[in-house]
């Protein structure tokens, strides 16, 4: 049964890779790696006992501490690029004017 | 009762494994961002409670559970958290649900 679930979960991966390949925007990208990570937590803690191997849930642990981290940095680190382009194109268009003017 | 646990977390384990794998179909087929999102929450939840449930019913009363119990209330507080933020992201970047459009009184 561990191994029908680990099987399930694969193949649940790979979907999510291939979302993550055609995604349209890049907020379908991050939705397909953040799955993909939680899928990672799940593989591990069903490979552990698959191979009776209870030392694999730290890295679960870890594995599920770092993905929340990196899926809240990259999509601040998306915010504020889009903020500051935002931010260049209305001061573009303000200096022009001006620049016009003189 | 040892083999009732069994059964129950072999019924777990696999019922966890078709939500996750629906989950998965969702988020390859769904049309938008937002219906993908609301298809890969389902096993964010569901089919990480169930998985995880299944092999602590397996693993008995021992350290493994303790770290079981410890992931599975990460990753429930995590997921959504995620997806909320995720969703805010790409309402406030501009896109739309498929097929929706802006009320007259808000500004785009």
């Amino acid at each position: 049964m561990f191994l029908a679930a680990s099987i399930a979960i694969l193949v649940t991966m790979v979907l999510a890779l291939a979302r993550a390949l055609i995604g349209p925007t890049v907020y379908d990208r991050i939705l397909a790696v953040n799955m993909f990570g939680t899928k990672t937590v799940l593989l591990f803690s069903v490979v552990a006992f698959l191979y009776g191997r209870p030392d694999f849930l730290d890295l679960a642990l870890a594995y599920a501490l770092i993905n929340f981290i990196g899926v809240l940095a990259v999509l601040q680190f998306f915010e504020n690029r889009q903020q500051h382009e935002a931010n260049q194109e209305a001061s573009s268009n303000v200096d022009k004017p001006k620049a016009g003017d003189v | 009762m040892a083999m009732l646990l069994d059964a129950l977390s072999w019924l777990m384990l696999v019922s966890g494994g078709v939500f996750v794998l629906i989950g998965g179909i969702g988020v390859l087929r769904l049309p938008d961002l937002y219906t993908r999102m609301h298809a890969g929450s389902l096993t964010d939840t569901l089919g990480t409670l169930l998985i995880l449930g299944g092999i602590m019913l397996q693993a008995g009363l021992t350290l493994a559970t303790v770290k079981l119990l410890a992931i599975a209330v990460f990753l429930l507080l995590t997921g959504p958290t995620a997806t909320y933020a995720l969703a805010n992201a790409a309402l406030l970047a501009g896109l739309l649900p498929k097929n929706a459009e802006l009320p007259e009184d808000v500004a785009p």
